[in-house]
């Protein structure tokens, strides 16, 4: 091989960016990186080749040679990245998704929406320190009734229009119930301990009733019962409004009215502000014009149902309250009719 | 109840807005449920019909002249019941009347009809809007005054009343008359009573005992005699209409109108038809019978109060008069009753003949004995002046009980502080008792608190409250009539005692979110049912029937149920209609399981069924439908997250389908096996019975089983091995009748073993006849070290002679 020039640098440098400069993959780029600057390369052979020059030439040469190496591999280095881009923008254009085409769907599961509140409720009251406690759905008739102040011939009776359970004591009464609400558990959780009380008791309750949009024959109520020394009506009005205001809104104002439980002396119903059109009454549909929504029935604990317990009615005082979990759902959720709760249609189940 | 200002205003003032007052007896425990106004006419005046012609052009046309007072109109008028001398109801042009051509309340105009000008109305009902008649005019009573602008002489506000069993008061116009007054400041005026009385005493004339203090305290009587008996005046007729009731004739008329006036129910025999002049008040005699009012002929019960002659019973206390002793036409002595009959009997009498009557309405919430003589007097003159007659001088006033004490009531601050948490100054209070028409009288007997009565009032309670007996009630009344609003608002600072959640209902809302979570929709079912749907799923035992309401609603609704499936599957049948699936679906509720002579066992249970297509219908999904695994995975996830190791064993049970059902259990658990539940696929037949389609695979847990098996200690944290895993996958042949998961357990529990996980099941023509090939990739670890393969193969082939041993199982080859 003759020795290397200035001019054979030159083209032997031109002849390879020519021929990158043509080339489409990482396999020939690698061919042509051995090729002209592996081992055995043809700039590689130039450089080895520079002992046969005198000393200037070989100094100039060289310099040269250097020069045409490192920008071969700078070209190269450039070549590859602009190869490397344009792979993977093929490979995104082939597996490009139609994004907008519909998920996989996971398993959807979800509680019964009166699980879903009355577990909102027992939260808002837990907060508040009340336990939570059940009670047989079938009762006596003792503490259905009589245990709450409500003796047999009692006109307060028609209250609760009861499903008896068919079965006949030896007097031929009928003792036993499907209870008509979860008050029963007042007596009976008093009579299992010493005062302070404060719980709550979700659960079913069943009433001969026909049903409409508005009335169940069978429902879950959640009723609480507060019962120590020095506890008052004020603080039943605080611990309602409480938890009005969780359920519906820090905003909401509570009212209070005279009403009739014969458990409980004093008895009222409260009623928030109607939160579809914040107390003002005019044509809304939620409150039927009044501003105001009722939302549960309470008390201070008659002195007959703390004497029946053994409770010392002049040392102490309690409260007790009553709500309806479907009542306060179709007013949360706008649900029209009662009947849509234990029809159990997926449809609308699934909404919550 | 309806309460017509009208007659409301006969006692008290009435001077504020009807909604407000409305307002103020709904927030004081009277609720009001609607406020009705009648009227609202504007040129409709009280006229007289002066004279009646013929309309020259139309002969059912009449020409009228109106006169109201002064000037005279004439009217054109089609009604056939117009005549003249009549009061009637005239609309001048301009009256604001219902059209009945445009459906409208419009003015009226001045028309030309037939060729002659008519200048107003006599209007119909319809006209007016009081009702629906439109076949004639309304006749006016004579004495309405000429003139009058109809809004002034028939306009009324009626309030209805929604009342709660305590309220029995207000069932009365005098009760809500003292309601109004306490509310607006008024005071009541009760009616003064005076009547002339001639010839011999009553108590000459008739004999009146009770034998049955116990259930008639005080009986009174009165007599008239020489009474007309005929149609009431007509203020009385519209008193009693207006308040919803039916006039009937002058001396019934007058016992319901006191009995609305003053809420006692009072009831006139016909004198003469009561045998010796002799009334007695007793229990029915056996077999004893009385057709009562209503023409029924009944059977009495020796529960029945009646009240008798000297021979026969002649009414039902307090419920209904008897047919033999009715006044009538012709009636000329009337015996009147007002009594006090016990309430708790009353009920009991008027609900087994399924009688509730106004009187019963009444009594059985037990009416004050002091009303009986107030309400009898009233009645007694008002007879007298609307059917004419003598009043024999005196009353017959049996009262066992004369001489008891005054009703009342000891009030305290101290106990009206402990009760609101609040002050309130003791005028105030005395102000409020006497707005309610409460006597009160300083100290006196001292509170319940056993204070010394400083602070206190000795309250008596009115003849016509019956809801107030104790202190508490007092402080209701306070408060009521004050305002809720005036107590203040306070958190409870009392101490929060200390509480355990209940375990069992705290597991339930655990397992609920679990399912939930592995895509199981909560549904809540009835849990009353009918017979044929627990045949429907093979679990009627007529052995053990279910328990059964008494009165149910319907046969649907009859009996409580002793197992969740019925209603699950007929659930999962209604939402089949819907679509495809998938259905996932659980309930967590109680089943009842009777016991003799008590309560029943309530068990909570929660079954879960799928059904469907396992995936929702997807673009990426094919149509795999639910069977037996998904089942048996949703049941297993759940029990290995609260710590259970369940054995799943071939079982029979009616409700699955042969050879795929299983029993879950409890294996490892110091009470030994437990049964927790079963999985399995529903039987063909079931599923035909409720029609429902395609394969349903099942699951039930019962949580307190379940309850038992649950690791009590709380979970310990394993430590994580640093070291690595040596995996081995292995291919084994055994007889078919060995289950996959005694396999499994064998390899699971082998020593060094950490994880086993089968992944193929094969059964085919390279195996030997009655054999299957069952592959498992097993991990190998120890937490010390890393094991060496000579370890891993040397356990490896332990594991492979146990199974030889166990299980007849070789290496697939």
């Amino acid at each position: 091989m003759s020795a290397p020039t200035p001019q054979s640098i030159e083209d032997l440098t031109a002849g390879a960016v020519a021929e990158l400069a043509a080339l489409e993959t990482a396999e020939s780029l690698e061919e042509w990186r051995v090729a002209y600057l592996g081992r055995r390369g043809r700039l590689t052979s130039v450089l080895r080749n520079l002992a046969g020059l005198d000393l200037e030439d070989r100094r100039r040469v060289g310099a040269l040679a250097n020069q045409a190496k490192s920008d071969l591999e700078q070209r190269l280095e450039e070549r590859s990245t602009q190869l490397r881009e344009v792979a993977l923008r093929e490979a995104a254009e082939q597996g490009r998704l139609d994004v907008t085409l519909p998920g996989r769907p996971p398993a959807g599961g979800r509680l019964h929406p009166t699980t879903q509140i009355v577990r909102e409720i027992c939260a808002a009251f837990g907060a508040m320190g009340f336990g939570i406690v059940e009670g047989p759905e079938v009762e006596w008739d003792h503490y259905n009734f009589e245990m709450l102040n409500i003796p047999k011939g009692h006109p307060a009776r028609d209250m609760w229009n009861t499903l008896w359970v068919d079965y006949q004591d030896e007097a031929g009464e009928y003792p036993m119930l499907l209870r008509t609400h979860t008050s029963p558990m007042q007596a009976r959780v008093m009579e299992g301990r010493e005062p302070p009380i404060r719980v709550i008791v979700p659960g079913k309750c069943y009433r001969y009733e026909a049903t409409d949009a508005t009335h169940e024959w069978h429902f879950y109520q959640v009723e609480g019962l507060a019962v120590d020394e020095g506890i008052t009506f004020a603080n039943l009005k605080g611990t309602l409004y409480e938890f009005a205001r969780r359920l519906f809104g820090e905003e909401r104002r509570v009212r209070f009215r005279c009403d009739y439980f014969p458990f409980v002396e004093p008895g009222v119903d409260m009623s928030i502000d109607c939160f579809a059109c914040d107390g003002q009454g005019q044509g809304c549909r939620v409150c039927r014009d009044s501003g105001w929504i009722e939302i549960m029935g309470a008390g201070m604990v008659h002195p007959n149902v703390l004497a029946g317990v053994g409770y010392d009615p002049r040392k102490y005082t309690g409260f007790a309250f009553g709500l309806g979990p479907e009542r306060i759902a179709m007013l949360k959720y706008g649900i029209d009719d009662i009947r849509h709760f234990y029809s159990n249609d997926l449809r609308f189940l699934q909404q919550f | 109840m309806k309460v017509p200002f009208s007659w409301l205003r006969q006692y008290v003032e009435v001077d504020i807005d009807p909604h407000e007052l409305a307002h103020r007896l709904t927030m004081a425990g009277v609720e009001v449920g609607e406020v009705e106004e009648i009227g609202g006419w504007s040129e409709v005046y009280v006229g007289l019909v002066t004279r009646v012609g013929p309309h020259p052009n139309a002969d059912r046309l009449r020409l009228c002249t109106v006169s109201t007072g002064g000037d005279e109109t004439q009217v054109v008028c089609g009604a056939p019941n117009v005549a003249e001398g009549q009061k009637i109801c005239f609309g001048r042009v301009g009256a604001n009347l219902y059209n009945t051509h445009s459906g409208r309340r419009e003015a009226l105009a001045a028309a030309t009809i037939r060729g002659v000008e008519s200048q107003g109305m006599i209007c119909s009902e319809l006209e007016l809007g009081l009702g629906d008649d439109h076949s004639g005019i309304v006749v006016l009573p004579d004495e309405a005054p000429l003139g009058k602008p109809l809004n002034e002489y028939l306009g009324d506000t009626i309030l209805d009343l929604e009342l709660t069993p305590n309220r029995l008061d207000c069932l009365s116009m005098l009760g809500v008359a003292h309601e109004v007054a306490a509310l607006t400041g008024g005071r009541v005026t009760e009616p003064a009573v005076h009547y002339e009385t001639a010839g011999a005493p009553i108590d000459q004339r008739v004999s009146i005992s009770i034998a049955d203090p116990d259930l008639c305290r005080r009986y009174t009587a009165s007599l008239i005699e020489g009474v007309r008996i005929g149609p009431s005046p007509g203020w009385l007729q519209d008193r009693l209409a207006r308040a919803g009731l039916r006039p009937i004739n002058n001396v019934v008329d007058v016992t319901n109108f006191v009995m609305l006036e003053y809420n006692q129910p009072l009831h006139a025999f016909d004198m003469d038809r009561v045998k010796d002049a002799t009334v007695i008040v007793r229990r029915a005699k056996p077999g004893e019978t009385l057709t009562t009012l209503d023409g029924v002929e009944r059977r009495l019960a020796t529960s029945n109060l009646v009240i008798a002659d000297s021979r026969d019973p002649i009414g039902l206390g307090g419920v209904i008069g008897g047919a033999n002793s009715e006044i009538k036409e012709g009636t000329t002595a009337v015996l009147l009753e007002s009594a006090t009959f016990d309430g708790p009997n009353n009920r009991a009498t008027a609900g087994s003949l399924e009688l509730r009557t106004e009187a019963t309405l009444r009594f059985e919430k037990g009416l004050r004995t002091e009303l009986a003589p107030i309400a009898l007097r009233r009645a007694t003159a008002l007879i007298q002046q609307v059917a004419g007659g003598t009043i024999a001088p005196g009353i017959i006033d049996v009262f066992p009980e004369a001489d008891a004490p005054a009703l009342t009531a000891p009030f305290t601050a101290a106990r009206l502080r402990q009760v609101l948490g609040m002050d309130f100054d003791l005028d105030t209070v005395k102000g409020i008792f006497d707005s309610l028409g409460f006597p009160w009288e300083s100290g006196g007997s001292g509170g319940s608190d056993g204070s010394d009565g400083s602070d206190g009032l000795t309250v008596t309670v009115p003849y016509w409250r019956n809801d107030v007996s104790i202190e508490e009630d007092l402080v209701e009344e306070v408060i009521r009539i004050a305002g809720y609003e005036t107590v203040p608002t306070a958190m409870l600072s009392t101490p929060i005692p200390f509480q355990t959640p209940s375990p069992g209902p705290a597991l339930r809302e655990q397992v609920k979110d679990l399912l939930s979570a592995v895509g199981m929709q909560e549904v809540i079912n009835y849990p009353l049912v009918a017979l044929q749907e627990l045949e429907r799923v093979g679990e009627l035992d007529p052995q053990q029937p279910p328990m059964a309401v008494a009165n149910p609603m319907s046969a649907s609704h009859q009996y409580l149920r002793p197992t969740l499936h019925a209603s699950i599957l007929g659930t999962l049948a209604a939402n089949q209609g819907h679509g495809a699936g998938p259905f996932r679906f659980f309930e967590a509720g109680r089943v009842f399981l009777p016991r003799s002579g008590d309560l029943p066992e309530e068990v909570e249970m929660v079954t879960g069924v799928l059904a469907g297509r396992r995936q929702e219908t997807s673009w990426l999904t094919g149509g795999e439908s639910f069977d037996f695994f998904d089942a048996k995975g949703v049941a297993d996830s759940v029990l290995q997250r609260l710590g259970v190791l369940p054995v799943y064993e071939p079982a029979t049970n009616a409700l699955f389908h042969p050879g795929r059902c299983a029993v879950i259990k409890a294996g490892e658990t110091k009470a030994g096996e437990i049964e927790l539940g079963f999985v399995g696929e529903v039987h063909g037949d079931i599923r035909g019975r409720f029609g429902l389609e395609g394969a349903v695979a099942a699951f039930e847990l019962d949580l307190a089983r379940l309850l038992a098996v649950i690791p009590e200690s709380d979970r310990q944290f394993t430590a994580l091995s640093r070291y690595p895993a040596a995996t081995r996958d292995l291919a084994l042949v055994v007889p078919n009748d060995v289950p996959g998961g005694r396999v499994n357990d064998i390899i699971r529990r082998h020593r060094l073993v950490e994880r086993v996980e089968l992944f193929d099941v094969y059964a085919g023509d390279s195996l030997p006849e009655g054999f299957k090939s069952l592959a498992f990739h097993v991990c190998f670890r120890a937490a010390d070290r890393t094991l060496t393969n000579e370890e891993v193969n040397r356990s490896l082939d332990g594991l492979l002679r146990t199974l030889e041993r166990e299980v007849n199982a070789s290496l697939r080859g």
